[in-house]
């Protein structure tokens, strides 16, 4: 099993959920990031002066998975996240060491 | 007949006491006509049936008048930080609630004094305002067709604006308990003292000074008394730094453009409501010139910025709004639909200097009261010399320096006594946490 991490451009989540769900991923957990990578922050004007906005918002999208569909749920979120700009986000791919479904108590792929 | 003959001998008296200038006096229009007309007609309904519709008209315009408070709660909230939200809304609960209860304790008697010195005449406690007219014109005559609780809350709902115009300027760092303090003297004891000299018939109304509604007696008032404030009171922490001005955003623009929004909704009233009557040709002068001016203004200001600052930014451009009514309104109704548009642009253009100026100064106003306020305060003052015929820009610029120069010593003087017994400003530590926790022990955005 692994967790994919992947980190990407707030505005294309609904594009990539719909990419996931049709190669049948069947959940994820969403979070509302702030960082930056090469792209660093940009610059923002309020009356007249000038600031740099370091920590740019990000969606987080965090989805446990099985081995086998771990290069399918890649392919995915890439195909679907990508927009060929500097800022488009990082995919990490965690080993997972077990999943715990809370409500049955299953665990391993079955719990997925 | 007693009726008709008690009229006719209140007219003069009141407009002794109410009518501003000289130009007032000679248009003394609607008295006049509907003198006539009842000589013509021997009827008591026509000038009552104006008398009614005045009346109406003030009131409502009062109510415009405080809506103007909820414009600038959110126009100063949205401009600031999220986490000074509740205290910023909380000191204009404070100063609407204050304002109009120290003006029926003691200042519109002392706004409207009659007869006195022309500097100084403290007044009491409102009495029973109907006693003299009731529910006639008696009171005040057609020139002022309104009954004398009529007169008492249209005026009381500008009280408050002086202190409003500072609460934005402070705001973010001043300490809760010592502006509450300042706020009840400010409105309660220096706005009614500044505002008897031109409106209750004091030394700026005996050299012929003309102020429409208050560009100077409200607006510079409060932007200068703002200046005085934010002296004392040093700017945000972290404003400016060693490496030049580090802006501090506004957290929610939706919430600032409500503001102005409401703000010019609301002048239909401030301006609009200061003809004292309905008569028609003055409303439809004052709500047209009110208008042009604040579109030519937020024009002017949106080109300033895009051209001198770079960018278009709203920020500015809502500002602008609010330096073309501010400019206006000294003038509404003596100037001509061309000069209104003039006047705007150019407060327009103004504040956007005035408030990177004041920013280079290193004068930290959050909202830009004192450039909209103050600055254009003034210049609406004088424009109303520079744009119509019979007015005096001497006597002009003598009534705007007495009046901000008045609020600024005022202001300067009690916020430094208060700043040695009290300190008027809170601890880094809550500045930088936020004075909705720490004063407050709330968040305007929970969960």
């Amino acid at each position: 099993m692994k967790l994919i991490k992947a980190v990407i451009k707030p505005f294309k989540l609904e594009e990539v959920k719909d990419a996931l769900s049709e190669i049948g991923v069947e959940g994820m957990t969403v979070s509302e990031v702030k960082g930056f990578g090469r792209q660093k922050g940009h610059t923002e004007i309020y009356r007249g002066s000038e600031y740099t906005v370091d920590f740019l918002p990000k969606v987080k999208i965090e989805i446990g998975v099985a081995d086998d569909l771990t290069d399918k749920v890649v392919d995915a979120i890439v195909g679907a996240a990508q927009t060929g700009k500097i800022g488009d986000g990082k995919i990490f791919i965690l080993p997972m060491e077990e999943c715990v479904r809370i409500r049955t108590g299953e665990k391993g792929d079955e719990a997925l | 007949m007693a009726i008709i003959l008690a009229f006719s001998n209140a007219v003069p008296a009141h407009a002794d006491d109410h009518e501003e200038t000289p130009a007032a006096e000679e248009e003394a229009g609607p008295v006049d006509d509907y003198l006539e007309l009842l000589e013509a007609q021997g009827e008591y309904a026509p000038a009552y049936d104006f008398f009614t519709t005045s009346m109406l008209w003030t009131v409502i315009a009062a109510a415009l008048v405080f809506l103007m408070h909820l414009g600038f709660a959110t126009l100063e909230s949205g401009l600031c930080q999220k986490k000074n939200t509740v205290n910023i809304l909380f000191k204009n609960v404070f100063i609407i609630s204050i304002g109009v209860l120290t003006y029926a304790f003691f200042g519109f008697n002392t706004h409207y004094p009659g007869d006195f010195n022309g500097w100084f005449s403290w007044g009491g406690m409102i009495g029973d305002l109907n006693a003299d007219g009731g529910s006639t014109w008696g009171y005040g005559g057609l020139g002022l067709a309104m009954t004398g609780f009529g007169d008492f809350i249209f005026q009381a709902m500008f009280a408050a604006t002086g202190a409003t115009i500072v609460s934005g300027a402070v705001a973010e760092r001043v300490k809760l308990s010592a502006f509450m303090i300042f706020a009840v003297l400010f409105v309660g004891v220096a706005y009614p003292v500044a505002g008897s000299w031109h409106w209750g018939g004091g030394v700026l109304a005996d050299i012929g000074f003309k102020d429409f509604a208050g560009s100077t007696v409200v607006h510079a008032f409060g932007g200068f008394g703002a200046l005085a404030c934010v002296m004392v009171l040093g700017p945000r922490r972290g404003k400016y730094t060693e490496n030049g001005i580090k802006p501090i955003p506004a957290h929610n623009f939706p919430l600032a453009a409500i503001g102005v929004f409401l703000l010019m909704f609301g002048w239909y009233g401030f301006n609009g409501g200061s003809v004292l009557s309905a008569e028609p040709g003055a409303l439809g002068l004052v709500f047209t010139t009110t208008t042009l001016a604040a579109c030519a203004g937020a024009l002017g200001a949106m080109f300033t910025s895009w051209f001198a600052l770079k960018k278009p930014d709203l920020s500015m451009a809502l500002n602008g709004i609010l330096a073309g009514l501010v400019g206006i309104t000294a003038n509404a109704d003596v100037v001509s639909v061309g000069s209104a548009i003039l006047i705007g642009l150019i407060a327009g253009i103004i504040v956007v200097f005035a408030i990177t100026f004041f920013d280079k100064s290193k004068i930290d106003d959050p909202v830009g009261a004192i450039s909209v306020h103050g600055v254009c305060g003034i210049w609406g003052t004088l424009a109303v010399a520079i744009f119509a015929d019979g007015f005096d820009f001497m006597v002009q610029l003598k009534g705007a320096l007495l009046v901000s120069i008045f609020a600024f010593v005022f202001a300067y003087i009690v916020f430094t006594v208060l700043k040695a017994i009290m300190g008027v400003r809170v601890s880094e530590e809550e500045e930088d946490r936020g004075l909705d926790i720490t004063e407050h022990g709330q968040e305007a955005y929970t969960n």
